[in-house]
């Protein structure tokens, strides 16, 4: 018999494509500036402000392009290599532009003990996307977490830096509507 | 049942704020811990029994002794706020709901080991448990709890909130540091421990936020009043997140020792509809699975749990009730583990792929029962091999699993499908 392999497991998934760009450079809005430089003084190096740079890189820019990733390695001092291996070791830095309403699920074993499954079925389906997708109006992507902490409200989910649960099935449809309702 | 020394202030709707914590009391006693040597408050939390609450239950008064008195180097504290253990959410609320207490027993210990600087490393995607703690510390340098001179003492530290970014790994102390440095999460090798060389090649403290959280009150009621809960080798009181199929899911704060028995089905109201426990993992997905008889005569204390077969851990108590597939349940636990390795030792990197992908298989019901003493045999050589215990944390539940439910495997490979929920698992095949 033929080892198991499941054909989505190894795919790199978001970081497939290693040069994504967003096609013009970027620079710090003013009150970016004056917070980055109050940042550098909180660390005793340079390289220790890397997250919390690339935070409010994201936070700006709205994902870590190509730009993004060498733009800050300048600020910082660092070989763009280093940041971009930053980038890619953890999952919140987006290797790719979000819809404006990013849900995550969590599919960790307490909100799967608590139906989880289902409630990812029922977003596929509402949404009409997979996970790791967008949708096309580029209103809404879909993820999937690891467990939020949060696992008293499973099956939970986050929006964006919000946590939503529990959902039935009924309710999560609701969650997708009210999202569309309030739109771009 | 429920002892309320960490959560007194929660049912306070304005815990979180300055007003609400100092009008109960908040912010007093880093003023007597002032007033007294460091040595004697790294005593009295060490009479007190102290021991780390994010998962290992180290003694936390001797883990400060061993930073070392006399050194040139600044030291650090890093307070670990990653809460990533699947099951676990009791910092989220320490945070969310009590902040300044965090930030008063950041200012004892930092008096108490001479530490100059203190990072909170709290995990990314939390929101408001961030903002909230966030705030709070600006509130507390306002007010001159923390900055120049506290107190006209002489004594100087600063606090700093560092968002982390999304990965298990940073959990663990020397992956924190790593990320804290702006590097990837990788842990590092064992001795140097981080009390001699941590954070920015500098002394350094690990602490979970319970643990810190619990040094006001210890010090406020000394060593003999925390001591009176709790058992002989595990004072005091712990926060454990239930989740699963209880009625009521939440944190509880208990004295250590209660039987889990009164956890589940008092505070907890049983499991929900009536049905029967069937497998309770006690202290997060890490640790090894109990059957529902074995959760229903364990106490909850650390010598306890070890007894039994499994560990005290985080705290964060994952219910399942007799409807549920072992196998499915095991795979999903495993999904996590092979997602988090962060890749530097192979018997970790290759072993939780391997493992994973054997259950994975064996859930879809195509797995044969050789599988299961194969799992078995990689998990042995997954374990006491690795920088850090990420690789353990994923076999040993496996080995648990097989070893208490291996019925339920074998009828997987017999049926050639799942006997329990009737299908295979569609969410499992699509997981990235
Ligand atoms: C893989 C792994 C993940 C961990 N995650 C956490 C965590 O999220 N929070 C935490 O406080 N400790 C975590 N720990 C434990 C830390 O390494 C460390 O022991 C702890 O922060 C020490 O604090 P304490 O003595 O106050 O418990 C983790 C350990 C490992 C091996
Ligand atoms: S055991 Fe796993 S997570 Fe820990 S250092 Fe090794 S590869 Fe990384
Ligand atoms: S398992 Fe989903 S939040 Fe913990």
């Amino acid at each position: 018999m033929q080892p198991y392999q499941n054909p989505n497991l190894d795919i790199a998934g978001r970081d497939a494509c290693p040069v994504e760009s967003m096609g013009h450079a970027v620079r710090f809005s003013d009150e970016n500036q004056k917070r980055f430089a109050e940042l550098l003084t909180r660390y005793p190096t340079k390289q220790a402000a890397v997250l919390p740079t690339l935070w409010m890189a994201q936070e700006e820019f709205g994902w870590c392009s190509t730009e993004v990733i060498e733009y800050v390695a300048e600020l910082l001092d660092l070989p763009p290599s280093h940041v971009y291996g930053v980038v890619s070791f953890y999952t919140m830095y987006y290797r790719r532009p979000m819809g404006k309403y990013h849900i995550q699920l969590c599919t960790n074993i307490s909100c799967m003990l608590m139906g989880g499954e289902t409630i990812l079925e029922c977003l596929r389906e509402k949404l009409g996307i997979g996970l790791g997708e967008t949708t096309p109006d580029g209103l809404i992507s879909l993820d999937e977490v690891e467990c939020l902490a949060a696992c008293d409200i499973a099956p939970m989910c986050q929006m964006n830096d919000e946590y939503h649960g529990p959902f039935t099935p009924e309710s999560v449809g609701q969650f997708v509507d009210q999202l569309r309702a309030r739109g771009k | 049942m429920e002892v309320k020394l960490l959560t007194q202030r929660y049912d306070n709707p304005e815990s979180w704020t300055l007003a609400a914590y100092e009008k109960a009391g908040g912010y007093q006693v880093f003023k007597k811990a002032f007033a007294m040597d460091p040595e004697q408050i790294i005593n009295v939390v060490k009479e007190s029994g102290l021991r780390g609450r994010g998962g290992a239950g180290f003694p936390t008064g001797m883990k400060w002794g061993f930073v070392p008195k006399e050194t040139d180097k600044p030291k650090y504290l890093c307070v670990n706020a990653d809460e990533s253990e699947p099951g676990t959410f009791k910092d989220r609320d320490l945070l969310t709901k009590d902040p300044h207490a965090l930030i008063e027993g950041i200012i004892i210990t930092g008096w108490a080991v001479g530490i100059s600087h203190a990072y909170i490393y709290i995990r990314g995607e939390f929101g408001v448990p961030y903002y909230r703690i966030r705030d709070a510390v600006k509130e507390a340098y306002e007010k001159g709890y923390l900055g120049r001179d506290i107190n006209g003492k002489g004594y100087s530290l600063d606090v700093t909130v560092h968002r982390g970014a999304g990965a298990y790994i940073c959990g663990e102390e020397t992956g924190l540091i790593e990320s804290l440095e702006g590097k990837k999460g990788q842990p590092r090798l064992k001795p140097p421990f981080p009390a001699v060389v941590g954070v920015f090649g500098c002394p350094t403290v690990v602490n979970n936020v319970e643990t810190i959280q619990a040094v006001p009150w210890i010090l406020e009621h000394g060593a003999e009043a925390y001591r009176k809960y709790g058992t002989e080798k595990s004072p005091g009181t712990k926060l454990f997140s239930v989740s699963g199929h209880v009625n009521r899911p939440g944190n509880y704060e208990i004295e250590l020792g209660l039987p889990c028995k009164t956890l589940v089905h008092d505070l907890c109201g049983g499991i929900r509809d009536g049905k029967r426990q069937k497998a309770n993992i006690v202290g997060g997905s890490s640790v090894p699975v109990l059957t529902g008889e074995e959760a229903d005569a364990v106490h909850l204390d650390y010598e306890s749990c070890v007894e039994a077969g499994t560990m005290l851990g985080s705290g964060g108590m994952i219910v399942m009730d007799e409807d549920t597939c072992m196998v499915w349940a095991l795979a999903v636990i495993l999904k996590f583990y092979a997602h988090e390795s962060c890749g530097q030792c192979s018997p970790c990197r290759e072993g939780t792929a391997w493992i994973r992908n054997l259950v994975f298989r064996l859930e879809s019901g195509h797995g044969t029962s050789a599988d299961l003493d194969k799992l078995l045999s990689i998990c042995d050589n997954m374990m006491g091999t690795t920088i850090c215990v990420l690789s353990d944390a994923a076999a040993m539940p496996t080995e648990s699993f097989i070893r208490k439910f291996r019925t339920e495997f074998e009828a997987h490979v017999g049926a050639g499908r799942c006997p329990i929920r009737g299908k295979s698992s569609h969410f499992l095949e699509s997981v990235h």
